[in-house]
This record gives structure tokens, sequence and C-alpha cells, in this order.
């Protein structure tokens, strides 16, 4: 029989990017970007979609929901995983509700008007069955998938708009939204660039490597230099891992200071960060989100007998708030930070923020 | 050049005409030294410094003990890498006891150039960022000293040494170069004779200019070690022209020994007098990068029994906050350690903040080592008190708004460095658009530092040019 095959295939399929996931974030597996991991995602729903069996969308969000609890779980740190979750939900919801024929802003969003005049009959149980449920939501997903291939190139596709010649723009770490987007831009015009090096995992390199190899003057700084050059630089543009409801960021460590050297000097903030990395996290506590990896990346294991007597530590992100930053380039055009939470509503239901 | 290793100047010249003039006896024909010096030429470098040391040591030894009795030692400098010189054992014979020998010497190689010798410019390495390309940048591996033989003739053996400590980082940090130099210069002076037509007061000093240079181009002079130098200055061209060149001697020794007396070693004690009062018990202070001032003041707070914990930040390339690290921890003093960009993680723990000083400048701006502004920046963001430690004689006349100007270049090679097998930045010469910027110091703006803490109180970093003012008024 197809069915059990299918099924067993398709746990199979869960495991092993479950594994991915736990091994990519400790530093010892294959790392990936985040583009990979929102696509492998999203295949990885389609795939359930197809092959599990459901009746009505209320199931399938069921089943989608315990699997994304599960994938959440494994690395809590990679939020694009738990963002794509949330997407394919509400797609589900959009597919059903035009598969009823009832309008999609309707069920959108409770207003104080609909509380108290349909009076509770925005209960939505997502019980009925229709038969071109299955087929519209993978059509959608596959909608989902080629946006996602084109996130890169359409950010890139910006670069001219925000670069001048003869510009001096900084960047820190590596971000393969920000080599895309500097490297469109270095095919019209003559601009310098600075990298800070981002110690300790010294991203930064690669980064110059890979820009001066294509024609930009690149230069390399070290992480306590950053403060010293940066009354000569024009422009800061940085990645980021995840974009917070609020419009703060959670980035590589480092991109606090950076942001207040920035600020100090007036200097514009620009990040780029495509839709599937806006996650409707808020900050509560600075340290709630915190990832650490093994000291041993500062003070290594070859100091000896001070090591017993220390405390060393090796955070990998920093939070940066939406007051440091001036402007988002995403692949649907540039927004103000204080923007983003409506841009949130427009991509994630409100229950399925909380999966 | 055919001048290279020869060891006279003019004083020995003279000095030995002396001797020939006493020593009627015979001597010993042994021409052992001779030779051997001639051999030591052709030797590698390193091994001609040494000999030209040895037999010029030799022939201090000799001459002093012919005169009178031997005072001065060689004084050691702080951080002795380089062994001591060992003389040749048991031979007496040197220069002194071949008079005919050495006239002939010295009229065939004395020549002027020997008394005009510039030291010739060390080269530039790699690839320099266009907006530093007006600073020089060197690299570690190839020490001015390498690249050409420096006759002790010109330079004191003990400057060369200096020099080559400074280059290769030996001795590092302001007051340890500060003190070093001083040291060096002492041995300058102890060796020096006043030729017979010239004043000690304007002939010293003179003497003094080709070292400066040479240690120079080794490596460039920080602030401290221009203040040293300009006081070493004033002080020879005071003495009067009636002393005796060894009470001149002594006086000069003397003036140097208070010098580093008062201006750093007490200077220390009163700075962390006035600290101790600053660090409350439960504090929670964060250092960074080695300052020997700073550690010196967390280490009598801790003697003192004060209860803190310290949170040691560095950074890259240096890493000098491993050594803060391991002499904090040798005291029993509890630290924690990241780099500098998890500051702003480790910032809402910390209640104050220690910070060194290469200088202080005129318009209230602090030069320090890379990275402190940066530091400071963060601390004001998260309204933690910056107390910045320096002794009065860093403070400089000059000023600065920013870290591009004046600064320096270290060598670009640091930066490269190999994680799980790859390096990435290897062939970074090989890539034409690619530089690596490693500068040494910065300057953090007045504003983020709340107070200076000095041997003559606690002031705020405004202040700067009244101290100056009225340091220039002493000195008058």
């Amino acid at each position: 029989m197809p069915g059990p095959y299918r099924e067993t295939d398709l746990t199979e399929k869960v495991e092993a990017f479950l594994s991915d996931l736990k091994r990519g974030g400790s530093g010892t597996g294959p790392l990936r970007g985040s583009a990979e991991t929102a696509r492998e995602t999203t295949a990885l729903l389609r795939r359930i979609t197809a092959q599990v069996r459901w009746s009505s969308a209320g199931d399938l969000m069921e089943v989608i929901r315990k699997e994304g609890r599960r994938m959440s779980a494994a690395q809590p740190s990679e939020t694009t995983v738990g963002n794509m979750i949330r997407r394919v939900l509400k797609i589900i919801r959009e597919e059903y509700a035009r598969s009823r024929g009832s309008s999609e802003e309707a069920d959108q969003q409770e207003s104080l008007h609909k509380l108290l005049t349909s009076g509770g009959l925005s209960e939505e149980n997502f019980r009925q069955y229709f038969t071109a449920l299955k087929a519209n939501v993978i059509e959608a997903i596959n909608e989902l998938l080629t946006e996602l291939e084109g996130t890169t190139d359409n950010i890139a596709m910006q670069a001219l708009e925000h670069i001048h010649s003869n510009e001096v723009i900084m960047t820190i770490g590596r971000s393969r939204t920000v080599e895309a987007f500097l490297k469109d831009a270095a095919r019209k015009r003559k601009f310098h660039v600075i990298v800070a090096e981002c110690a300790p995992f010294c991203q930064g390199h690669e980064m110059a490597t890979s820009l001066s190899k294509d024609g930009i003057e690149t230069t390399v700084i070290t992480d306590a230099a950053i403060f010293a050059v940066m009354s000569r630089v024009n422009k800061v543009i940085i990645g980021t891992q995840t974009v917070l409801a609020n419009g703060g960021l959670r980035a590589v460590n480092g991109t606090h200071t950076l942001a207040l050297a920035a600020k100090h000097h007036s200097t514009p903030l620009i990040v780029c960060a495509p839709m599937f990395k806006l996650s409707p996290q808020f900050p509560n506590e600075e340290d709630t989100f915190h990832k650490f990896v093994s000291p041993h990346e500062v003070l290594p294991f070859t100091e000896g007998e001070i090591l017993s007597k220390v405390n060393v530590h090796c955070p990998v992100f920093d939070y940066v708030p939406p007051e440091l930053i001036t402007l988002f380039i995403s692949n649907i055009g540039g927004h103000a930070p204080s923007y983003i939470y409506r841009l949130m509503s427009e991509l994630y239901h409100p229950e399925d923020h909380e999966l | 050049m055919q001048i290279e290793g020869k060891e006279l100047t003019k004083e020995e010249k003279q000095r030995l005409r002396k001797e020939k003039k006493q020593q009627k006896k015979g001597k010993e024909k042994k021409d052992a030294s001779l030779p051997q010096v001639s051999v030591a030429e052709t030797a590698a470098p390193a091994s001609q410094l040494k000999a030209e040391r040895r037999a010029r040591q030799e022939a201090e030894r000799t001459s002093k003990q012919s005169k009178k009795g031997d005072t001065g030692q060689p004084a050691t400098t702080s951080k002795p890498k380089i062994p001591p010189n060992e003389l040749q054992p048991g031979t007496q014979n040197t220069w002194s006891d071949h008079p005919h020998h050495m006239l002939y010497l010295i009229k065939q190689w004395l020549s002027p150039e020997i008394f005009f010798f510039q030291i010739p410019r060390r080269l530039d390495y790699g690839y320099k960022v266009s907006l530093f390309s007006h600073l020089l940048q060197y690299s570690r591996k190839a020490p001015l000293t390498q690249q050409l033989s420096i006759p002790s003739a010109v330079i004191h053996p003990a400057i060369v040494r200096l020099g080559l400590q400074y280059s290769q980082g030996i001795v590092a940090g302001s007051n340890a170069r500060s003190i070093a130099l001083l040291h060096a210069f002492k041995q300058v002076i102890s060796d020096y004779t006043t030729p017979s037509n010239e004043e000690l007061s304007r002939d010293l000093v003179n003497k003094l200019k080709p070292y400066i240079s040479f240690l120079n181009q080794c490596r460039p002079l920080s602030a401290s070690m221009g203040n040293a130098i300009k006081y070493i200055k004033k002080e020879i061209s005071n003495i009067p022209s009636q002393f005796k060149e060894d009470d001149a001697k002594k006086k000069l020794l003397n003036c140097i020994e208070c010098f580093i007396e008062e201006k750093i070693v007490l200077a220390a004690k009163a700075i962390a007098k006035s600290s101790i009062e600053k660090i409350n018990d439960g504090d929670v202070i964060l250092v960074y990068g080695c300052s020997s001032l700073v550690n010196h003041i967390l280490c009598e707070a801790f003697e003192k029994g004060r209860k803190f914990r310290v949170i040691v930040v560095d950074s890259r390339p240096r890493l000098e906050g491993r050594e803060a690290l391991r002499r904090l921890v040798q005291k029993g003093i509890s630290c924690t350690y990241v780099l500098i960009s998890a500051v702003s993680y480790i910032l809402p723990e910390v209640s104050k903040v220690f910070l060194g000083a290469h200088a202080l400048l005129a318009n209230g701006y602090v030069m320090s080592r890379v990275g402190t502004s940066q530091i400071a920046l963060v601390a004001k963001a998260f309204n933690v008190p910056v107390l910045v430690c320096c002794e009065t004689y860093k403070f400089c006349e000059r000023v600065q708004t920013d870290s591009f100007v004046s600064n320096e270049l270290d060598d670009p090679d640091d930066l490269i460095v190999t994680r799980k097998g790859e390096t990435q930045l290897k062939d970074w010469q090989q890539v034409p658009r690619l530089g690596l910027l490693n500068l040494v110091y910065d300057v953090t703006p007045p504003d983020f530092v709340d107070l200076v803490i000095t041997d003559l109180g606690m002031i705020p970093c405004t202040s700067v040019p009244v101290v100056l003012r009225v340091k220039n008024v002493d000195l008058l």
C-alpha cells in the first residue's frame, strides 16, 4: 500500500530535517543560511500537506502545528522555521475562507465592532470539508516557495536606489543578502566597503574576500576599531538573523555597538532583511533569547590553569532596539521600523503567534 | 660601506691617545681581539652586533679601570629578553694595548660620514588603506636592524636592543616603554664622554638625536616617551658649564631616577589611593585590555579588602586582556572574560568602567588603545560611569578630534586567523582591492568620560589644559 510507505518516508524526512536543525545550530553541522532553512521548511510542509491524511482544514492545521512545535523546539534560535509554519497556517486559513465564500478581510482581525455586533460568531472551527482545499493550499505553498526563491534578487535590485558613488559603507560579519546587495550596486557604482570582522567567528573575512573578488574596494577592520572609523562612514548596511515584531533586531553580536556608534555619528543604519525573517516575537527581556556557544572560541583551552577560575561568555546574538534603525529593505520594498508591526499582521494570523 | 663595524668614535680616539701617552710599558703583541673583531664583521649581523658589543664593553671596562674605579654596571632594562652581553673570558687585550695599530686604523677609517650617519628609512609593508596612507605601516617580521647593520659607533647598543624590543612588541605599554627608554638613556649617559672641544650640555643633546630617530623608526614614539625625552633634554641643557663631567653625569642619572620614581611609581601609588575610594563592596568593574595602572589599582583595592569582581574585555588581534586576566586571577580576584563584541551583552551587569590611557590630549580627548572609545560609548548608553586613570606625565599638548590624523598602524598580518583549518585572508596581498587595517590607538571624546583620576587628584576631562599650564609654569 502506498499510504504507509509514504508516511514512513515522510517521517524520515522530518526526522532528518530535525537532526539537521539541531546540529546546524551548535556550529558542528553544515552551516545553512536562513533562506535555505526557510525553503526546506516550506518544502517539508508542502509534503506534509500532500501526504498526511486530513479531512478538514482544522485537522491539517493541527498536524502542521504539531510538527511545527517539534521543529521550533529543535533549534529555538532558528526563527525562520517558526515563521514559515505560521505563514503556511495563514495560507490555510485564507484558502479555507475563500472556499467558504466569505471575504478574507471580514475574518481577519477581531475588531470591537465585530465583537459587539456578531457576538461570538467569529468562532471558527475549520471543520467543513472542501474538495479543492488541498489543491489550493498546495498551490499557495508553491507560490510561497517561488517568493522565497526570489527574495535575495528582489532586495539586490533595490541597491542602486540607496548607494551613490564614492560612498563608504560599513557592514559587520557575513550576510548573503548584503553581499548580493553590494555586488549588485557595484556593477554600476564605485564605492568602498569596510567590513568589521566580528570576532570570534571572524565571518567578516569571508565577506571581505568575496566582495573584493568582485572588484569592490574592501577593508577589514577589527571589532575594536568600529567607533574609531565610524566618523568616515556614510552608511551602515547590515543583515540580521531575525526581525522582531517591534522593529528591533536579533543580529550577530557586535551589532548593537555598531548601531550605537552609527547613532552617535548620525549615520543611517539600513537593514537588509527578507520577509521570512520577520518573527511575531516581541523582545520581553534582554536575555530570554540569548544563545551561547562554546567559550573555547574566546579563551582556548591552551590557556591552562586560569580556565577553571574564570567565567567566559561567548554570546552569539545581540538585540538592537528599533530606535537605532533607519530603514528596513525587504523583498517587498523599504519600510521604517515603525511599520513592521503592520507587515506582521499581514503575514501572520494573531492566533498563530503561539504555535 | 667601508666603515661597517668600526667601533671607533671621536671620544675613543681621544681616550686612546691619552692612554698611549700614559702607557709606556711593553704590551702583549697578541692581536687576538682585532682579527676576532674583523672576522665577526663578515659573519651574520646578529653575531656582528654581539662582537661589537663585546669589544666595546671591554674597551669601556679597561678605560674606566684605567681612570678610576668602575661605577656603573650596565643598567638592565625592564624586560631584557636578549641575554646580557658576555665578555670574552680571560683576555686582557683591547685596542688600548695596541696603540700603534689603533692609530693606523683610526687614520684609515675615520671619515666624515661616520658623524653624519642617517638612520635609513624603514620600508612600508603591504597595501595601506587610503584613509591612512599618510601613516607608516611596518611588518613585524622585518625589523629595521635586519635590513642593515647599525654600527654601534653611531647607535649605542642599549638603544639598538631597545629598538628591537619595541618593534617586536616585547616591551609594550606606555609605562613600560617609558621606563625602558629611561633606563637605556641612563646607560647611554654613563657611557658618554665629552669630546675635548664640546660642552656636555650641547653635545649630549646632539648625540641623542639619532637615537631618538632610530627608536622612532622601530616604533613611533608614544606621548609618554615624548614627554620623558623633553624632560631629559631640558635637564641636560640646564647643566651649568662649570660642572665636571662626572658630576654632570651623576646629576643626570639622579634626575632620571627621580623622574621615574616621582612620575611613575609614586604617581601610581597616589592614583591607587584615590581610586580605592571609588571602589565599593559588591562592585562589578569592567576593564579593557592590559593597563599596568588599572591592574595595580585593582590589586591594591583587593589587598585592602574590598569585595568586587572584574570583567575583562579583550579584543583581537593583540589579546592583551589575557595578560591582565592572568595577573588578576593570580591575585585571587574573581574574573569574567569576554571579547569586545559581547560588551553590550555584559554591560547591564557592570557598575563601573575603569580605563587606562595612553595620553590625555589638551582638548580633553583621551587617547588610548583602539576599542576604548567603543566601550565608553556603550557604557554611556547604559548609564554606567566611566573612569579613566592616567598619570600627569602622559598629558600631552597635542589636540586631536579623530583617530585618523595621527595614529599608529600595526602589522596587518596580525588580523589573519585560521579557524576550522581555513585561513580566509591568507593571500590578502594578492587580492588587488583588499586591505587590512590594524589600528593601535583611538581617541575618546570627553563627553563619554565621567572622571579622570590623576596623581594631582580627580579632575574632569576638560581640566587637562589647566594641568598642562600649571606644569609648564612649574618647569619654567
